[in-house]
């Protein structure tokens, strides 16, 4: 299998070493406790491994075979064949972190080209080499912010239409900073934040304002103004975005954001159930040696050739210890050379094609969902590809006679959102037909009889 | 040769990937809201296709040759894991699909749970945190939240030995703890004497790694932990190690209250340049309350017809989310395909051979290095990069000669505790001929050092790029490619 060890070659090893057997290798561990016997399944083979994994799969639906409607923070868009045969690669899969620029330069220029293209997507001057997901990523800004005001401030307001589990997983994040307050901003008692409404919270205190652009119901507003606010008052501004709704609209660095943040994982990573994907931060550059994580920086060699290295590596863990401010020591690596791909294949052009696709796409069901009896469309707000459907029934039901017409409905607000019963988050991508969108309405309209 | 970055070799009006045109009405844009310019590169794929490709040739990988990343763990990765990953039932199901349309997902992930309880020996687990830094976080956290839940809020410290990961005490400050450090005693153990007199009722836990990053197993270790339990503190075990003790001994067992376990290490998912990794965390049966949210469960149990149910469930006292979803559930898929081949026979023999190469390379290299800790080590090994006879020689110059060897260099400056320090982890999937080659590179090195040191100072010099200015990187920060001035507006 995966120990090349011949009989003979470990006879021979041992006889250097000086012992007789393998297990005289481990007298340092108590006798007690040596050698348990592991209560597993016996080992097998590649052939019926194989087998047994597709099984497993097997026992799924996939998004293959059932037109999704399902979005909610990961979204099923189309992947170029080109993305997985370059990520495939052993020499990009099977390569550490890299520590020895002289043998990394591969995984080195793929990561600043992927910290290019994020700062020119964001529209911000710096962007690291990733994290290990939108919800961790929105955390390390909390993080950052704090570090920034060195703790003078202790306010993160956080807009509830910003996607559930980044907020959970932000305060499990400040958790250790006993004096930080994460307050959830709504909006007359519903979850369907303003920027008025976090403006009109922002204080001497508050460190950071957390938004999320589209937000999680799909809404897009411009944050100019509230940029303004936040920084009349001294504070910070993250926006969390979704990459491919910046194909098509005016950039957070634009509006003025400080901390651009996100999920990755549209450009070219498969849902795969909800991970690996991809987090990206992108900041400005007075704050670059606040960010967290790794970052790659252009350099030349003895030769004067042009190579690339890990650098400010000095805010980080394995130099500062217990006074960096993040433990963090790997990044997403090969899922950001998933992104650098697909955003390099697609370029330009398929760039805002996929975005326009979308766009159309997810107007045109809203439209149609809008004219069924008993549906509305929540929101007169534009949106970009995901909008709110309050429903006449229950989500679950609705979404269980829809799998039966091989229909993945939308997702279940009232899953997080209490108030929100009988609404559904419906998203489109250019991977739907209008044919299939004609259908979704079609199902939904008979649902509505049941 | 210096290859053009992916905007250098874009030229504008090119097309990689072209889509379908809508088939649907357009919508109307909301004008104000739109981006002006889009400075993404313009690439065929040919372009795209040569331009990675030539990158990866400038990489050292497993697939390509030995790569004894002393803590790191580069075993080789079978390529059966990465077929299974992506299977379409699994790389195509969304992560907020109805529990009833996933639960091979669930059945998966629940069987993965309990396989890696029944070898690390504790009671609950996670498959939750992205990484072993993020399990970290998670471990210490699940410390504060439960003495937080006793009421026991004088708990402010926690203990790390001087040979522990950077990451160690990071966690540790994240968590808002103060770190107070423990000495090693001279045969490489916790000194047993220091640890008695910093513990005490304000002691919330101890960050153990062990083997530690010596390679050295804690002779003392029982002891550690009850030392440090009879103060009222948790024993975490950072599992970075674990790749020495599958079917040799179970954290668990030993004593240790948690312990997360690096997916990407022990059970050959692939570090992908640095990511993505996986780090579930196993808890004692008095933690399982306090596991990050979610883990899967039965939701509804076999009945003589249907198999039982899967789904997710909060723990009482969950210290919250660490991240979106559910785990790295792709790098799970690897692991659990990695764990079924080897079954509880196989995972013994891979940490035997693990600790068997290290001491054979070990044993040989011990007459040319200076090796400060002579004992039988686990899966690695430290040596000294440094001789007296040869001034000016340091370690960090072995490890670019070894480049030119066609060998990854061992880990170099850690841990701090060993001056001059080449950690050496072979792993079990490197044959005796693998070793023996690079035996000859590292004793060749060692005779150039005395002989020609400038050949060392100079290296690497086969590698696409020789030894480069880090201090310029840091001073210029160059962060982003430069982009050709754009000629088309979007609008």
């Amino acid at each position: 299998m995966f120990t090349p060890h011949t009989e003979m070659e470990t006879e021979e090893m041992l006889k250097k070493i000086g012992v007789k057997s393998l297990s005289e290798l481990f007298t340092d561990i108590p006798e007690k406790y040596r050698f348990p016997k592991l209560n597993l399944p016996a080992g097998v083979t590649e052939m019926e491994a194989k087998a047994e994994l597709q099984e497993y799969a097997h026992a799924n639906e996939s998004v293959n075979e059932m037109v999704c409607f399902l979005g909610a923070g990961a979204y099923h868009h189309y992947i170029p064949s080109a993305v997985d045969a370059i990520i495939s690669r052993g020499e990009f899969a099977t390569a550490y972190t890299p520590y020895q620029p002289e043998v990394s330069q591969g995984t080195l220029q793929a990561i600043f080209e992927f910290q290019s293209l994020i700062a020119n997507l964001t529209g911000m001057e710096v962007s690291n080499a990733s994290h290990y997901d939108g919800a961790t990523a929105t955390a390390e800004a909390g993080v950052m912010a704090y570090h920034h005001f060195r703790g003078t401030r202790t306010r993160m307001l956080l807009a509830e239409s910003v996607h559930p589990h980044y907020r959970d997983t932000l305060c499990t994040y400040l958790c250790g900073y006993e004096d930080v307050e994460t307050k959830t901003v709504s909006h007359e008692g519903r979850p369907f934040t303003t920027p008025d409404d976090m403006a009109a919270l922002v204080d001497k205190n508050t460190a950071l304002v957390v938004v999320q652009y589209p937000d999680f119901f799909g809404r897009i507003f411009d944050f100019t103004q509230l940029a303004q606010k936040v920084h009349e008052q001294g504070a910070l501004l993250a926006v969390v975005a979704n990459p491919t709704a910046l194909g098509l609209l005016k950039t957070p660095g634009e509006m003025g954001a400080d901390i651009v943040v996100g999920e990755g994982q549209p450009l070219g990573i498969p849902l795969s159930y909800g991970g690996p994907y991809l987090g990206f931060f992108a900041t400005k550059k007075d704050l670059v040696r606040k960010i967290a994580g790794r970052l790659v920086g252009e350099t030349i060699d003895g030769q004067g050739r042009r190579g690339y290295v890990l650098t400010l590596t000095a805010r980080e863990q394995h130099i500062r210890r217990e006074k960096a401010t993040s433990n963090i020591c790997t990044n997403q690596s090969l899922m950001a050379l998933a992104a650098t791909v697909y955003l390099s294949l697609v370029g330009k052009t398929g760039f805002r094609q996929v975005a326009g696709l979308c766009y159309h796409k997810a107007h045109y069901a809203a439209s149609e969902i809008g004219k069924l009896k008993g549906f509305s469309v929540l929101h007169s707000e534009p949106f970009f590809h995901e909008f709110v459907v309050k429903c006449p029934r229950p989500v679950d039901e609705i979404n269980s006679e829809l799998l039966d017409q091989g229909i993945l409905g939308g997702y279940d607000l009232g899953i997080d959102f209490p108030s929100l019963k009988n609404h559904m988050l419906v998203a489109v991508t250019e991977m739907i037909t209008k044919e299939e969108i004609d259908g979704f309405v079609d199902a939904l309209s008979e649902v509505q009889h049941d | 040769m210096t290859e053009p970055t992916i905007y250098e070799l874009s030229s504008i009006g090119r097309v990689g990937v072209l889509f379908p045109e809508p088939d649907v009405p357009l919508a109307e844009f909301p004008r104000d809201l739109l981006r002006e310019d889009l400075p993404l590169p313009e690439l065929a794929e040919v372009d795209v296709a040569r331009h990675f490709t030539n990158l990866s040739t400038k990489n050292y990988s497993i697939d390509k040759g030995f790569y004894p990343l002393g803590s790191c763990t580069m075993k080789y990765n079978p390529k059966i894991n990465e077929e299974m990953a992506r299977l379409p039932g699994f790389a195509m199901t969304h992560p907020l699909q109805p529990a009833d349309t996933v639960q091979g997902n669930l059945a998966l992930m629940y069987q993965m749970q309990e396989f890696l309880k029944e070898i690390s020996g504790f009671a609950g687990m996670s498959l939750e945190p992205s990484a072993g830094a993020q399990g970290e976080f998670t471990g210490v956290s699940i410390i504060r939240a439960y003495h937080q839940s006793r009421g026991d809020i004088k708990r402010k410290k926690i203990l790390i030995p001087d040979s522990a990961h950077g990451t160690n005490p990071a966690t540790s400050s994240m968590n808002g703890f103060e770190v107070v450090g423990v000495p090693s005693d001279a045969r490489g153990n916790v000194d047993l004497e220091q640890l008695r007199k910093v513990c005490d009722d304000t002691v919330a836990g101890l960050m153990l790694t062990n083997p530690n990053t010596l390679g050295l197993f804690d002779e003392n270790v029982v002891e550690v932990i009850k030392i440090v339990h009879q103060a009222g503190g948790l024993v975490y075990g950072d599992g970075a190690n674990l790749n020495a003790l599958l079917g040799i001994v179970r954290p668990g067992d030993l004593g240790f209250d948690i312990m997360h376990i690096n997916l990407h290490k022990t059970f050959s998912t692939p570090h992908g340049g640095g990511g993505p990794g996986s780090g579930p965390v196993g808890v004692t049966r008095a933690l399982v309350d306090f596991l990050p949210t979610p883990v899967v469960a039965i939701t509804e149990p076999a009945t003589e017809e249907l198999p039982p149910l899967y789904g997710f469930v909060r723990p009482a006292h969950s210290i919250g989310r660490v991240k979106a979803f559910w785990g790295q559930f792709g790098m799970i898929v690897r692991a659990f395909t990695y764990i079924r081949m080897h079954g509880p026979d196989g995972l013994r023999k891979v940490s035997e051979y693990a600790v068997l190469n290290a001491n054979y390379l070990m044993h040989i290299l011990k007459d040319t290095y200076t090796l400060p800790y002579d004992r039988t080590c686990m899966h690695e090994f430290v040596i000294q990069g440094s001789w007296a006879d040869a001034p000016g020689v340091r370690a960090l110059d072995i490890a670019k000669r070894l480049m030119d060897y066609d060998f990854h260099p061992p880990t170099n400056y850690f841990p701090l505790i060993v001056h001059e320090a080449l950690m050496i982890e072979p792993t079990e999937t490197e044959s005796k001929q693998t070793l023996d080659s690079f035996v000859d590179a590292m004793l060749k090195i060692a005779q150039e050092a005395h002989t020609n040191p400038e050949l060392l100072h100079d290296a690497p010099h086969n590698t696409p790029v020789g030894r480069l200015d880090e201090v310029k990187a840091a001073k210029d920060l160059v962060l982003c490619c430069w982009i050709p001035e754009s000629e088309d507006k979007l609008l």
